[in-house]
């Protein structure tokens, strides 16, 4: 029997396998060498000794080209051979159950998020759901609005912003500082630290309006770091290193949430317990983090919005239709550096500690690495990113069961940033634009479609 | 008849270090009328776009523009010796558009263009980007985005009429039946269509077009005429269009204006510039046999 071109096209190419397996090994061996293969330690004599471990280095490496086999003898020719298999008509299915999930996801989520904290309740009962609610739910919400407030700078506007952690960190501080010092509400706080952060975001928008892509990038990633220079260095103000504490918590209505007899349990004739607060902040954020979805939806939809995405595909067009690229970039600096301030505020009042250690460069890339593996634009991919990334970090603290691999002395917890840009690399091969890179319209006349990623610019600036 | 100016340009210099790009060119275009720009490659046709549209701050020179009146022109030397971008009167406005940046001379002056490359938001819908081309009205009926965040009537109202008006024009240019798909996804002489349409939503006043006819077959040439004939006849917008292509501005252009290497060789009405030997020689280069040849393209 003949075999059509495809199939004999998609036959397992063995000695092949084999080559990419030994380079993807020999690779392995080289990075792994330095990082894994030694170990320093401290001697009794307090002297730095080095420890090889080739036990450890061959797991690693092995992993490696374990992997590479595994992918170019089963993975691929099992999707190529699926690509051939594929039937005219299954693309047209595949699309329509692509959108009865889409159009059922978005209810879904909203309502899982608002039931989850009762979910974990009745799972891991009063003791166990603190941990779930307060640094799975509220860490992942947090990240979320941040990730909802960059994309509007990011995602729609198309101006990279490497340096969004210094909103986080203006809104905290506002509300560390007022709270401390005059003792204003949590709810009074709220909106003025995000019109302080927009301050800021203005005044940050207004040096880089004539700047682009690399350029843009570096000076934002520069006034990030001069915020957070500032709070180390402006000890008076803001008590540098040593950070503020006791920072006050949002009480419910005027009801604090302590054991008094004031307190939210004696009032409502409860039980005492940490997790009322835990539950009430994380509906703060759960509303807070909505209405960030809710006006950027809205603004999405109006001129504003529609400029700033017009930005984004080209801004000599925009001038040429009479928009001013400078409102548009400033409006998209102070929305995005608004809900920055929200979130900042949100974070001081739940932590009830803050210091520059939180505002770190490294908060400003996962933000960004969550808006770009999210899709940029799209405010469910971005949220899916959010709780991919800082979920699975979360969940990456307990690797115990790495133990049963690596041997007892292995310790999990200082792998986890390896494992983590592992699973960015492979979404990123999976999916280069982001889990939704596709672009809703904002307005349609005859039927709503999605503009395909290829169209759909990234911005240069 | 010939009709009053619309805009002015004066002595218009524009150099580039020590390039001179442009050289005292002086020309106007008339209301109601095609006039074309053209010219051999690098004659600095789009450095005169750029200028006029608020690309490029010209190095010399006054454009001026008016809106109604054409007696307004007697303000022009007033309004060059005050410091202001424009001067309003009952009857009409006067704007100097050297003064203005870019975006202020579609806002205000109403001068719309599109580009020898074609810019369309790409990743946009066609729907979205005749949206886009009417931000200023649309802004302005979102309160400057209030209303419109608490979705008030004011707004929507405002944005139907922005849709109605969207849908006219894709109308008209032939794309309503693909209003919803993504600009970038459209084939060539539909995107330069869609440019059109786009620079023509905000209501311009001089639509200038950079090299409209770039890349189209003959049929599509045809109805490129058609349109731009039809926006002169029936908006009243007066046209500005730099062109390479021959069948184009012998056909529709009421006035023409030839540059060569920066500096202006000929105007005048179709007739007058076709048979001006300094524009055949610049043109078409100066061997006899190529002036021949040209000469019986474009009918001579």
């Amino acid at each position: 029997m003949e075999m059509p071109p495809s199939a004999s096209a998609t036959r397992v190419d063995v000695p092949r396998a084999l080559k990419d397996a030994a380079i993807a090994g020999l690779l392995a061996f080289g990075m792994f060498l330095p990082l894994i293969g030694f170990r320093t330690y401290q001697t009794m004599s307090n002297e730095l000794a080095l420890e090889g471990r080739p036990g450890l280095l061959a797991i690693f490496v092995g992993l490696v080209m374990a992997a590479s086999l595994l992918g170019s003898l089963v993975v691929r020719p099992l999707a190529e051979r699926r690509a051939a298999m594929r039937k005219p008509g299954a693309s047209v299915h595949a699309a329509r159950m692509r959108a009865t999930i889409a159009k059922w996801f978005t209810p879904f989520a909203l309502g899982f998020m608002v039931l989850y904290p009762f979910m974990v309740w009745s799972f891991a009962g009063t003791q166990g759901s603190v941990k779930w609610i307060d640094n799975f739910g509220i860490q992942v919400l947090i990240y979320i609005m941040l990730g909802w407030g960059l994309n509007i700078v990011v995602g729609l506007a198309g101006l990279l912003d490497l340096g969004y952690v210094a909103f986080y960190a203006v809104g905290a501080y506002s509300y560390a500082l007022l709270a401390k010092e005059f003792g204003l509400s949590f709810w009074i706080l709220l909106p003025l630290a995000g019109i302080l952060s927009a301050f800021w975001g203005i005044l940050l928008g207004f040096p880089v309006l004539r700047l682009r892509g690399d350029y843009l990038a570096i000076v934002t990633l520069a006034f990030g770091e001069i915020i957070r220079l500032v709070l180390i260095n402006w000890v008076d103000f803001t008590n540098g290193y040593a950070g503020i504490s006791s920072i006050p918590r949002p009480s419910f209505f005027g009801i604090p949430f302590n054991a008094d007899d004031d307190g939210f349990a004696a009032v409502f004739g409860l039980e005492f317990t940490p997790l009322y607060r835990t539950v009430f902040l994380y509906y703060i954020i759960l509303g807070l983090a909505l209405l960030t979805a809710f006006v950027t939806l809205r603004l999405r939809r109006l001129p504003v919005g529609r400029a700033w995405e017009a930005l984004r595909e080209d801004e000599i067009a925009c001038r040429s239709l009479g928009v001013n690229t400078t409102n548009t970039k400033l409006t998209a600096f102070a929305t995005g550096a608004m809900f920055g301030g929200f979130a900042g505020s949100f974070f001081a009042a739940r932590q009830g500690f803050i210091s520059p250690e939180s505002f770190t460069f490294v908060e400003s890339a996962m933000i960004l690495a969550i808006v770009v593996l999210g899709g940029m634009g799209s405010m469910i991919g971005v949220a899916i990113a959010a709780v991919v990334m800082i979920g699975g970090t979360e969940i990456m603290r307990d690797l115990d069961f790495l133990k049963l691999v690596f041997g007892a002395d292995f310790d999990p917890t200082q792998y986890r940033m390896l494992l983590f840009g592992i699973a960015m690399v492979l979404i990123m091969i999976w999916k280069p634009r982001g889990f939704i890179s596709t672009r809703d319209p904002t307005a349609y006349l005859k039927e709503r479609k999605t503009v395909a990623a290829t169209f759909v610019k990234e911005g240069r600036g | 008849m010939t009709n009053a100016p619309i805009l002015t340009v004066e002595h218009l210099s524009m150099r580039f270090g020590g390039l001179v790009a442009v050289d005292d060119l002086s020309f106007s275009a008339r209301e109601g009328e095609i006039t074309a720009l053209i010219g051999p490659n690098g004659a600095g046709k789009t450095t005169v776009f750029n200028c006029i549209t608020g690309f490029y701050k010209p190095t010399e020179g006054r454009m001026a523009l008016r809106h109604g009146n054409p007696a307004i022109f007697e303000e022009l030397a007033a309004l060059t010796a005050s410091s202001l971008r424009s001067r309003h009167r009952q009857d009409g406005a006067l704007y100097l558009l050297e003064r203005m940046p870019d975006y202020l001379v579609t806002q205000k002056a109403r001068v719309a263009r599109t580009f020898q490359n074609i810019r369309l938001f790409r990743g946009m819908t066609v729907l979205e980007n005749l949206l886009v081309a009417q931000h200023n009205p649309l802004m302005k009926a979102s309160g400057m985005t209030l209303f419109g965040v608490f979705g008030l009537p004011v707004y929507t109202h405002a944005e139907h009429h922005a849709e109605e008006k969207a849908a006219k024009w894709l109308e008209r240019i032939d794309l309503l039946d693909r209003a919803d798909d993504p600009a970038g996804d459209l084939p060539y002489g539909a995107q330069r269509r869609l440019e059109i349409a786009r620079a023509m939503c905000t209501d311009p006043v001089l639509l200038c077009l950079d090299e409209p006819a770039a890349g189209l077959n003959p049929r599509e040439s045809a109805e490129l005429n058609d349109l731009l004939l039809s926006i002169r006849d029936e908006t009243g917008t007066s046209i500005l269009l730099i062109e390479h292509d021959m069948s184009v501005v012998m056909q529709i252009s009421d006035h023409i204006v030839v540059l060569d290497y920066g500096v202006k060789i000929s105007d005048g009405v179709r007739e007058e510039v076709r048979n001006d030997p300094k524009v055949i020689a610049a043109y078409l280069g100066v061997e006899d046999e190529e002036v021949e040849k040209v000469s019986s393209e474009v009918g001579l």
